[in-house]
């Protein structure tokens, strides 16, 4: 199972007329088991090459290749939850098949077991955004996409999601892809990172990172941290 | 209770109007009461009202169903909300008496045209609120169900349906009171029986008393179902969301 990815061009036109390119250059391919992270300033267009990804959007010149049995699972950069229904409804909503020992088991992870009869109402952000990767993972997905799922949050709370995401990655062999312009969420979770340019967007650079993710030490993700600074600066 | 109080306010006020203005113009309530037993009694009360309930409820149905599909497709589809709104504008500014009276003259005084009629004045009002609603979507949970494969009659049943809730109600609401009265009109102009016709049969022979037994019967009706129907579901499709349209 691959994904390819050839977008030459991607542009909005405003209502006075005027073409605001988006995207310029987005090549690459990711295999099942990898995490490819995208890296790129606010604004740059990571959003609209997700939505392109995800098939919400079609408008674009290029071709994206998506294996068509693919299971795709996203996590939006806002929750994304139906306000009237309860969290578990909220996920069986999406994963209508889901067992009831898989579910518990996900909602162990992600602690969200006594909020299960819980409304998105009376959730936190972060609560909300556990919820929103709990429904991703439910419907076992071959394609995962997270867009900045871990955006306003803060630091404490943000680093033990990135945790949770990790585990639930690691149980699953699925193509995954990351969009964040947070570099140590890139580095924790990320196989192959690739910096994208301000608007319009281009990949600058594809960066492997060989140590799996289970043994990569604070020492390693800080050094990989001060080269990726290094590489940035370099481009500009 | 202030709402007890307030029914006898009023009762008090009728009749001491009544004492004032004498019995031929202004009956007291006692008097009134006595035609609705009577009324009631002789069974035509009952088949009055259950004429004009079933045309009520015919009509609503027709003109919420109709309505809100259209509505919700001039909500969605651009195309569609340019055809559909000069229509609607003109069916807005028509008066109730025109189509009822054309109805009548185009299908003959039947059960058909009366319903017809009763529904087509409503059904404007239900379009625009509906519209309203479907132009409130939040696009984003499309996109969510889209990304996630939701089948479009799910997305349709636990994504729209609920955001339509609270414009289902007031449409709901606002096209009840206002069928409650049209149908009267229709029903007085060309029924053969109903509370509307019986009105006109008082009207007829200043009968007073008889008009005034259908009038507070059929309000208290309506009383009732709006507080007992209506409201709870108002209440019910709004309750996950703060602010009702």
């Amino acid at each position: 199972m691959q994904l390819e990815v050839d977008i030459t061009g991607k542009h909005f036109e405003s209502a006075a007329g005027e073409r605001h390119d988006v995207l310029a250059g987005v090549n690459f391919s990711l295999h099942a088991g990898e995490v490819g992270v995208f890296v790129g300033p606010s604004g740059c267009g990571k959003s609209t090459m997700l939505k392109i990804l995800a098939g919400l959007d079609h408008d674009y010149q290029g071709k994206v290749s998506r294996p068509t049995a693919a299971r795709l699972g996203m996590v939006f950069q806002e929750p994304r939850l139906l306000p009237w229904r309860s969290v578990e409804d909220n996920i069986r909503l999406a994963a209508p098949h889901i067992d009831e020992k898989r579910l518990s088991e996900l909602f162990a992870i992600l602690e969200l077991t006594e909020h299960r009869s819980h409304f998105p109402g009376e959730l936190s952000l972060g609560l909300a955004r556990r919820v929103a990767l709990a429904r991703a993972f439910a419907i076992e997905p071959d394609f995962l996409i997270l867009d900045e799922p871990l955006a306003s949050l803060d630091d404490a709370l943000a680093a033990h999601l990135r945790e949770q995401i990790a585990t639930l990655v690691e149980s699953r062999s699925m193509m995954t892809l990351l969009v964040t312009h947070n570099l140590d969420d890139a580095v924790y979770l990320g196989d192959r990172l690739f910096l994208l340019s301000a608007r319009p967007a281009r990949i600058l650079q594809e960066v492997l990172i060989p140590t799996p993710r289970a043994r990569r030490s604070a020492a390693e993700i800080n050094h990989i941290k001060a080269d990726l600074v290094r590489r940035r600066l370099a481009k500009i | 209770m202030v709402r007890l109080l307030s029914f006898l306010l009023f009762l008090a006020t009728w009749w001491l109007a009544a004492l004032l203005t004498g019995d031929v113009k202004l009956p007291a309530p006692p008097a009134v009461l006595a035609v609705i037993l009577r009324e009631a009694a002789s069974g035509a009360l009952f088949i009055n009202l259950g004429v004009t309930l079933a045309r009520v409820a015919l009509s609503f149905t027709l003109a919420m169903a109709l309505g809100a599909a259209i509505g919700y497709l001039m909500g969605r589809v651009k195309l569609a909300d340019r055809i559909g709104d000069p229509w609607l504008i003109l069916l807005l500014n028509l008066p109730a008496l025109v189509v009822i009276v054309l109805a009548y003259i185009w299908a003959g005084l039947t059960e058909v045209a009366a319903i017809a009629a009763i529904a087509v004045n409503k059904l404007p009002t239900a379009v625009v609120t509906l519209r309203e609603g479907a132009r409130a979507l939040d696009r984003s949970l499309d996109e969510m169900a889209s990304v996630f494969a939701i089948p479009r009659g799910r997305a349709f049943r636990h994504v729209i349906l609920p955001q339509l809730g609270p414009y289902i109600a007031a449409a709901a609401r606002s096209g009840l009171s206002l069928v409650w009265k049209i149908v009267l009109v229709a029903e007085y102009l060309g029924r053969p029986n109903g509370v509307g016709f019986e009105i006109g049969v008082a009207f007829q022979l200043f009968d007073i008393p008889l008009l005034l037994a259908y009038s507070l019967t059929f309000a208290a009706v309506v009383l009732v179902i709006e507080t007992v129907l209506v409201q709870p579901f108002e209440l019910r499709a709004s309750r996950w969301r703060p602010r009702a349209a």
